[in-house]
């Protein structure tokens, strides 16, 4: 899960801080109260998950719950998985 | 009629009617008026005089509608400043108003700590989510705004009023072409205007909820709250629409009536699966800011088969021009209406004459809804609000392009400058250039809009490099992103060997734009 916390970390550092340092991006910080992140970027991040991870992510699953933070997102990504495999 | 008195005159009708819901908090309209009015009076002790001007750099917050209606209470004049604000804009802003108080969060400030020295006017701040229970931190010279709010030797009863209606209300920053923001100033005569003929427009009744999400630094935002508090109704406002189901759930569970858009968030709604959800509530959707593409609206018409569509036009500058009345929406899909009630819209060509139907001219608006000018800037001022007919009276030249049927609906063509229009937020070329050129290795850069399904337009900045510079995308970028809002950042980046100029060895966007179409053919 390691690896996964730092690919989803490098995409939103890439996608959504344009690649500035991400000292500031703690695992916790929720994107919304950020500022990182608005409606196209979570689509974005969407295609992303799904391609990246081959999973399919239902239009009801795109909830902060699930997406605002590297936390939440390694958390519903372990939980995906684990029903795939 | 002032604006704050719409709060007023609703907490003296209604007052244990649920007012305002935000995340998990809801607030009938006594709790409003009270806080509201103990914000007004620290604002009036802090030494905010009538008509000084009071920042207001929050997110979509209880606290947000709750500092507004406490700045026109203390009479003093509010702007409210995106959160994505830069330091380096929000300190031009906060200088160009000489805001004498700024109201934010303890998130917000920490970029702006170093600028103090750089804020002369700026008296007091007050801060929400300060972490001690003190009421007042000395030394950084911040108030807590939550112990403000409930502070119990602060008066519920409003201040006296010391404004009559033609004093200044707000100021709503907008892009401007030479760059720099100006400071539309909006008295309480127009806002009133504009609220009242667009709710009678809109037919709202006090039992409507309406649900927001945009910024409130955004004039349509805004005014969901202002015209929700004057009806008497009730607003749910949400942080965004990042989370598209958040928000749905939203619309089901506060039976909401009234639900504005913007053509990007119709291009989210409509990619959603909304199989199960019912809308029984909901009465009626607004879109302004950008034209809803006739896709879009057939489209919203399925998925909201009993819901009043209505397609609206307007500018800051008078906040609405014009409704389509949603019966003919499936008639002229392409027309933004006809003026709004109280209103008098005409199109005229470059010698200031009316045009026959069907030719394309400016638009020019007449109303009590039009600005009172630019915040000191004559000159700017004077090139948009002309003389009209009656003696000293002044009408809005609005820089947009339009046409009118024999029937009298508007049909609009574009923009007379090169201002952009992405996600509905007015965008000056200019702005982004001026930080393009502050990049080391950028030697030219031009920044137009492109055609883009989601955003209405898209932002590309079409760049040269000084020899031997080497620069990618995300450099551009990540640059960009520093110094401006999210909404202006680039989408896409081109680097040209040369751009285009005029005669005159401008460089022309027109022509760069022109490059741009060839090339994506």
């Amino acid at each position: 899960m390691q690896n996964i916390e730092q690919e989803l970390r490098q995409f939103v550092v890439d996608n959504f801080l344009f690649g500035q340092p991400n000292g500031h991006l703690s695992s916790s910080d929720s994107f919304l109260d950020k500022g990182i992140i608005d409606s196209t970027g979570v689509l974005e991040l969407v295609v992303f998950l799904e391609e990246t991870y081959r999973i399919k992510i239902q239009d009801r699953e795109l909830v902060p719950d699930n997406l605002d933070s590297i936390n939440n997102l390694v958390r519903f990504l372990e939980r995906k998985l684990q029903h795939t495999s | 009629m002032q604006v704050e008195e719409f709060l007023e005159l609703s907490a003296g009708r209604s007052p244990e009617k649920t007012a305002l819901v935000c995340r998990d908090r809801r607030l009938t309209y006594r709790e409003v008026e009270e806080q509201c009015n103990r914000l007004a009076h620290a604002l009036v002790a802090e030494g905010v005089q009538r008509g000084e001007r009071v920042a207001i750099y929050l997110e979509n917050s209880v606290e947000a509608v709750l500092s507004i209606f406490a700045v026109l209470k203390a009479g003093a004049v509010f702007l409210v400043v995106n959160p994505t604000t830069k330091v380096d804009k929000l300190t031009y802003i906060l200088n160009n108003c000489r805001a004498v108080a700024l109201i934010t969060d303890i998130r917000n400030l920490a970029g702006l700590e170093s600028r103090r020295p750089q804020l002369p006017h700026l008296k007091s701040i007050f801060a929400a989510g300060m972490s001690s229970t003190s009421l007042r931190d000395s030394e950084a010279q911040l108030v807590s705004l939550e112990n403000t709010l409930s502070r119990a030797d602060l008066p519920n009863l409003p201040p006296v009023k010391k404004c009559i209606d033609i004093d200044l209300a707000a100021l709503v920053y907008t892009s401007g072409s030479t760059g720099k923001p100006k400071g539309v100033m909006l008295t309480h005569l127009n806002i009133v205007s504009a609220a009242t003929s667009i709710t009678t427009y809109l037919e709202n009744v006090p039992d409507d909820v309406i649900l927001n999400v945009l910024p409130l630094s955004f004039d349509y935002g805004l005014y969901q709250v202002l015209m929700a508090f004057k009806i008497g109704g009730t607003i749910i406002l949400e942080p965004s629409f990042t989370y598209p189901y958040t928000v749905i759930e939203k619309l089901v569970q506060e039976k909401v009536t009234g639900f504005p858009l913007v053509p990007t968030i119709s291009a989210i709604l409509l990619q959603l699966d909304l199989k199960g959800y019912d809308f029984p509530s909901l009465r009626y959707v607004t879109n302004t800011a950008a034209a809803l593409p006739t896709r879009h609206i057939r489209q919203l018409r399925k998925v909201f088969p009993h819901v009043k569509l209505y397609s609206m036009y307007g500018l800051t500058e008078c906040k609405r021009v014009s409704y389509l009345p949603p019966d003919q929406i499936d008639l002229r899909p392409t027309s933004v209406g006809r003026g709004m009630p109280n209103e008098e819209v005409y199109i005229v060509d470059d010698n200031g004459r009316r045009v026959s139907p069907g030719v394309i001219g400016e638009l020019v608006v007449r109303g009590s809804n039009v600005m009172k000018g630019y915040w000191e800037l004559p000159e700017e001022t004077d090139k948009v609000l002309r003389c009209g007919h009656l003696p000293g009276e002044k009408v809005l030249y609005t820089g947009d392009l339009f046409r009118m049927d024999e029937e009298g609906f508007l049909y609009f063509v574009g923009r007379k400058d090169d201002i952009i229009k992405c996600r509905g937020e007015k965008v000056s070329p200019k702005e982004i250039e001026d930080v393009l050129y502050s990049l080391d290795g950028v030697a030219e850069a031009a920044v137009i809009g492109v055609p883009d399904g989601l955003l209405g337009q898209a932002i590309k900045a079409v760049i040269t490099l000084r020899e031997g510079a080497q620069l990618t995308q995300r450099d551009v970028q990540s640059h960009c992103s520093q110094h401006l809002e999210d909404f202006m950042v680039p989408k896409f980046v081109e680097f040209r060997d040369e751009l285009p100029k005029t005669d005159s060895g401008k460089i022309s966007r027109r022509l760069v734009a022109a490059g741009a179409l060839e090339a994506a053919e």
